[in-house]
């Protein structure tokens, strides 16, 4: 009976609960309806959760991985292939077989969410969702352990990134890329407008002269980080990041928003309006930048850190509970923690390494590349960049209504 | 139901049955099975989700049972003007609707009759929109008036646009993309009751000095109620509850969120399931009391 079960967990927590209830002839006559109602409330009320154990790995005899993955987040040739996967594969022999369906940290945890929380197959073996996402599903226990002994190459990982909260030692997550969160404008239309070279702190894009001409990121951390370090909030302190400091960084951007200065709060499609000229200065991330300054050729598009600070976040490698070939995502995390390897992609993806010894490599490879403070940022670049802090479930779910409250317009 | 609209002849000599009993049950079971599992099961959950409690040391998205009416308290006093901005929408875009495709349904159903092969050409070009994805429709008519567009900048030159102002993100984008979206299911039921239309009763209308207007008045429309209100019921109701044309992904931004967009949002990103859940039984209670409202109003009670 138990092979014939449907596949979608909710469905099949359904049917178990059904088939649990014994169905006798009144029932069925009298209470059809009923029962089903009562097995469906039983497969939707939250059960005293029993802890999760990783699925069998069958790497061994298996050589193949499944990598979810954001867009233009690796590599990619004029033939659509992707040179250091090519590379793992015949240093390996792991054909690696690469998504890129990983849009947004809040859609992407709908999709996979029931399955994540039964320790079911998510369709990928490995992904890479932002840190306070890993975090997320690092509390909830739906992620596994990694095996040191296949990740040699984490000794290379930078130690800024050691003692997160949630994962001191880095043995569920492992990052992937540094991404940082600060202004980006239009060099020339900003200057025309505002007569200014670059936006120094966050009131120059509250100026009236940019009216509608501004966006915002859809990123709750960074966007509201950003605004909460200029009013001398250190985002990373539980102290000095509350509640109350929060809602008042909220009224702010809610009163842009309203007044119509910001006319935009996006995801990863802001791009296209920095390119098409709708927004000329704007919240946004680094690496996206520099992509789009080698699309058009010239350096159209300046980036610089507030004053007060910018963000700092990364996207983690993580590997779901369900996930069939562990030790095959080991090995690509492993290959990706070396310093040639680091410095190949940082000069694709433009985003910052986690992997030292990669500047190293980059100078080999593009001594330009390595000078590049947003790829290879300097310790003192880094001081003036802040992470969000860990947030427990009740203070999630207040600040995030409060955000999707603006872009509601309510 | 509504449906019943389509056909505008009703079976006649149909008396009431007299004979119910086991045989009548024995019919009914199978739809009242199915209304039972795959209507009531779920309006059931739905409504025991939106009464649902967060719980207190869990994470994001975490919630126990509970009675917690205040929850639709709380989501009418947070959204109460997308609700009220989904049912204006609504309404403009089924009257604009209504008005376009009344004209078009009667030239199909009754000017065309004479010309079957012209009749069911046009009708195959009011459905083709129908064989390209809405999603790819409505992303096209973004572009066509998207910020640099031809016809955005001529608006602007012609000075009936400010420089500074633009169409997509806009209301009228909305109500544009909601008409445009929905008028094949203002079309089609107007044209099945306008096919029937008898002319006959339009020309005794005319030889006894009733003006066009009048005829159009006392008798076209009349003779066509079933397919208005079929039509506005088959518009009205899945607009209120749409959230692709208003979504700032496609022809809105954040000044134009309908009420399924605050669904969307909070079932999506803010993992608010009760709420999420009050919003759609209330979304249903009150596009049920707007309809028997309108229907009662419109005296065709017999088309539920």
């Amino acid at each position: 009976m138990n092979q014939n079960l449907p596949e979608d967990p909710q469905l099949r927590e359904m049917v178990k609960a059904a088939l649990a209830h014994k169905v006798t002839r009144r029932a069925v006559l009298g209470g059809a309806v009923a029962t089903s109602a009562a097995a469906l409330l039983a497969a939707c009320a939250p059960s005293d959760k029993p802890k999760l154990t990783p699925a069998t790995d069958v790497s061994d005899s298996d050589p193949t991985l499944i990598w979810s993955n954001w867009s233009l987040y690796v590599d990619i040739d004029d033939n659509g292939n992707y040179p250091t996967l090519e590379k793992f594969k015949s240093e390996t022999g792991i054909t690696v077989t690469y998504r890129e369906d990983f849009d947004d940290n809040d859609s992407y945890y709908g999709k996979v969410k029931d399955q994540l929380a039964l320790g079911q197959d998510i369709g990928a073996d490995i992904t890479c969702p932002t840190s306070w996402m890993a975090a997320r599903w690092i509390n909830q226990g739906t992620v596994q352990t990694f095996d040191d002994a296949n990740l040699p190459n984490k000794k290379n990982l930078q130690p800024a990134y050691l003692g997160e909260a949630y994962d001191p030692e880095r043995t569920m997550s492992l990052p992937y890329q540094g991404i940082l969160a600060g202004f980006a404008y239009d060099k020339k239309a900003y200057k025309d407008a505002t007569g200014k070279e670059a936006p120094a702190v966050i009131e120059d894009l509250w100026n009236p002269a940019l009216k509608g001409r501004i966006g915002v990121l859809s990123e709750m951390r960074d966007t509201v980080g950003i605004v909460l370090m200029s009013q001398g909030v250190s985002i990373g302190d539980a102290n000095s990041l509350t509640e109350d400091a929060f809602m008042t960084a909220i009224e702010v951007i809610e009163q842009q928003v309203t007044s119509g200065q910001i006319a935009r709060i996006k995801g990863n499609s802001y791009k296209d309006d920095l390119v098409n000229g709708d927004t000329i200065a704007a919240i946004a991330w680094s690496g996206d930048i520099i992509q789009l300054n080698a699309e058009a050729g010239y350096d159209r598009f300046g980036f610089v850190l507030p004053e007060s600070g910018g963000t700092i976040s990364a996207d983690c490698f993580v590997i779901p509970m369900g996930a069939t070939h562990k030790k095959n995502a080991e090995k690509l995390m492993n290959f990706y923690y070396d310093p040639y390897n680091a410095a190949v992609l940082a000069a694709y993806v433009n985003y910052i390494t986690p992997v030292m010894g990669a500047k190293e490599e980059a100078i080999k490879l593009d001594p330009a590349l390595a000078e590049n403070q947003l790829i290879f940022p300097s310790e003192e670049f880094l001081s003036l960049t802040q992470g969000f802090r860990a947030l427990d479930g009740k203070e999630e779910q207040a600040f995030t209504k409060a955000f999707q409250k603006i872009k509601l317009g309510a | 139901m509504a449906f019943a609209a389509f056909s505008s002849s009703k079976p006649k000599g149909f008396s009431k049955p007299t004979k119910s009993g086991k045989v009548a049950i024995a019919l009914l079971a199978p739809g009242l099975a199915y209304l039972g599992v795959f209507f009531l099961t779920p309006l059931i959950a739905l409504i025991m989700v939106s009464l649902q409690a967060p719980d207190p040391d869990g994470f994001i998205g975490d919630y126990v049972a509970a009675f917690e009416f205040n929850n639709y308290f709380v989501v009418v006093s947070d959204y109460f003007p997308q609700m009220m901005r989904s049912f204006g929408y609504a309404l403009a875009a089924t009257v604009l609707a209504l008005v376009i495709s009344y004209p078009l349904a009667y030239f199909i159903g009754v000017k065309a009759r004479p010309y079957p092969l012209l009749q069911k050409l046009m009708l195959t070009l009011v459905i083709a929109p129908f064989f390209i994805s809405f999603l790819l429709r409505t992303l096209a008519w973004k572009q066509i008036f998207s910020n640099e567009s031809w016809i955005v900048t001529t608006l602007q030159q012609l000075g009936l646009l400010e420089s500074d102002q633009y169409v997509v993100g806009t209301p009228f984008m909305v109500i544009f993309g909601l008409t445009y979206n929905f008028i094949p299911f203002m079309t089609l039921p107007l044209y099945t009751s306008l096919e029937r239309l008898d002319t006959r009763y339009l020309e005794a209308g005319s030889d006894l000095y009733a003006s066009p207007s009048k005829v159009f008045r006392k008798v076209t429309i009349p003779l066509s109620m079933p397919g208005i209100i079929s039509g506005t019921l088959l518009t009205f109701i899945p607009i209120a509850g749409d959230y692709i044309n208003a979504s700032g992904d496609f022809l809105g931004s954040s000044s134009t969120a309908m009420i399924g967009n605050v669904i969307e949002s909070n079932y999506l990103i803010s993992n608010d399931y009760p709420a999420a859940s009050a919003l759609s039984v209330l979304l249903m209670g009150a596009i049920l009391i707007l309809v028997a409202g309108y229907v009662k109003k419109s005296g065709t009670e017999d088309l539920l």
